[in-house]
């Protein structure tokens, strides 16, 4: 059996998405390896989650060029995507999982203990049989990174997972992101939040107005920013 | 004015439960297959972008109002001995009549459904395109997932197949112990000028679509709930 071929790096070449008469993304290259987290950071309206949905290949750039592994228009197989505000199945949360591994053809021996191991790793451990839709918002985001990871990915998409979290639902968040990238999966974070990116990423690409201002080590970003925009970002200042 | 309808049904009068027994028989085999078929449709519908799918939108949403005599009469011609499935020797039979009831509510079925899996469509597609899911198990899973709203399709194509009489009349020809079913009882006794036992058959009909209604709503809001829907 030939081993899956890998998603990663995931390369942006000259690309660019538009809508309707405005330009959403414009970005002349950018490189994503395996290793530490990345995060994508800007202001709202920036571009990073168009970023996210074209690195998915849920959106198609409007010109460019997109590879994952030097290949173009690759299956989602090896990659999964964690929505701000998942949709969860109308099933209980093993459900949820189970639906995903049953997605990738997961034996039904398997799926029984990867739904345990998966709900324990996220912190829900005993809430197989609960429905998932009555779950809290932090518990449901946990329960959509299980499923998403129940796929197994090399490289994970999350859109600001935390973003309508509290502070204690969005830290157990982040603790799992951080058991997961250390299991070598490679995550792609975007958020607004500087706090997250600061703790999590090992690079972090700064969007604004749908173009790359800086990309750099998490800390060279924190410590010694590149760029104005950068500074400002981080200072708190406006970026119109 | 119901005293007689009623009495027969106390007493168990064959005749009657033969004639209940089959109206539920082909209604509920009609509902059936027509989800069978109603459902994917209208689902593939809310899914599948291909040219002249407006087209067929607008056709199917038509064929909700399709006269029942008119759908008798294509299934006359079906069926009757020069046509085309005349081989088979279906007319007169009940099964012509589940053939009828169910082409007519099919529209009604994935039109219905059509909308339903639209909206739950909005929601699900991202999710679903991001765990590599294809059309058929995309249609599968807003099937599954909108099972209760869709339970209120299938009520309103049963209450339509209940109602009917015009299609059930032309091809299963009201035959006394054979095809006679409540709506063309019903028909029959107001010819004959038998009032009272009409509305009593009447009113009888009216319960047991109340009755049904009532076990699949009590059914949806319970499995609602326990899903966590409601």
């Amino acid at each position: 059996m030939r081993a899956p071929e890998s998603d990663l790096p995931l390369q942006f070449d000259r690309v660019q998405y538009d809508a309707g008469n405005r330009r959403i993304l414009d970005i002349g290259s950018l490189g994503i390896s395996g290793g530490a987290p990345t995060a994508i950071v800007g202001p709202n309206g920036a571009g990073k989650t168009t970023l996210l949905r074209i690195s998915m290949g849920l959106l198609a750039p409007s010109a460019g060029r997109v590879t994952w592994g030097g290949r173009q228009n690759v299956a989602p197989v090896r990659r999964a995507f964690l929505f701000q505000r998942p949709v969860m199945l109308m099933r209980s949360a093993a459900g949820n999982i189970d639906y995903a591994l049953a997605s990738i053809k997961a034996s039904r021996g398997e799926r029984r203990q990867r739904i345990s191991d998966l709900l324990t790793l996220v912190g829900l451990p005993g809430f197989e049989n609960r429905p998932a839709r009555r779950l809290s918002g932090g518990e449901q985001q946990r329960l959509a990174l299980a499923r998403s990871l129940a796929r197994d990915p090399e490289l994970l998409l999350l859109d600001e997972p935390t973003a309508s979290l509290d502070p204690a639902a969005a830290k157990s968040v982040e603790d799992v992101l951080r058991a997961i990238a250390g299991r070598g999966v490679k995550i792609v974070i975007s958020t607004h939040d500087l706090g997250t990116a600061r703790r999590l990423a090992g690079d972090v690409v700064l969007l604004h107005r749908g173009q790359i201002v800086e990309h750099s080590a998490s800390e060279i970003f924190f410590k010694q920013p590149l760029t104005k925009e950068a500074r400002r970002f981080q200072a708190g200042d406006l970026l119109i | 004015m119901f005293s007689s309808a009623f009495w027969m049904l106390v007493t168990g009068d064959p005749g009657l439960y033969r004639i209940i027994g089959l109206s539920l028989y082909v209604s509920l085999t009609a509902t059936l297959i027509a989800a069978a078929i109603g459902l994917p449709l209208g689902a593939l519908l809310a899914l599948k972008e291909f040219p002249g799918r407006n087209v067929v939108t607008i056709i199917i949403n038509a064929m909700m109002g399709m006269p029942p005599v008119v759908v008798g009469l294509m299934v006359f011609l079906l069926l009757s001995r020069s046509g085309p499935l005349g081989s088979l020797g279906l007319l007169f039979t009940p099964r012509a009549m589940i053939i009828a009831q169910a082409i007519l509510i099919i529209p009604i079925i994935a039109a219905l459904a059509r909308q339903t899996i639209a909206d739950i469509w909005v929601q699900y597609r991202d999710e679903l395109a991001a765990m590599n899911i294809g059309t058929a198990g995309s249609i599968a899973t807003l099937l599954w997932d909108g099972r209760f709203s869709l339970l209120t399709a299938l009520l309103a194509g049963f209450g339509r197949a209940c109602a009917e009489v015009g299609a059930v009349i032309i091809v299963g020809g009201n035959i006394d112990g054979f095809t006679r079913m409540m709506t063309t009882a019903i028909a029959l006794e107001t010819s004959k000028g038998d009032l009272p036992l009409a509305i009593g058959l009447g009113g009888v009909l009216i319960l047991i679509v109340i009755a049904i209604n009532a076990l699949a709503w009590t059914i949806g809001r319970t499995g609602e709930r326990l899903a966590g829907a409601a």
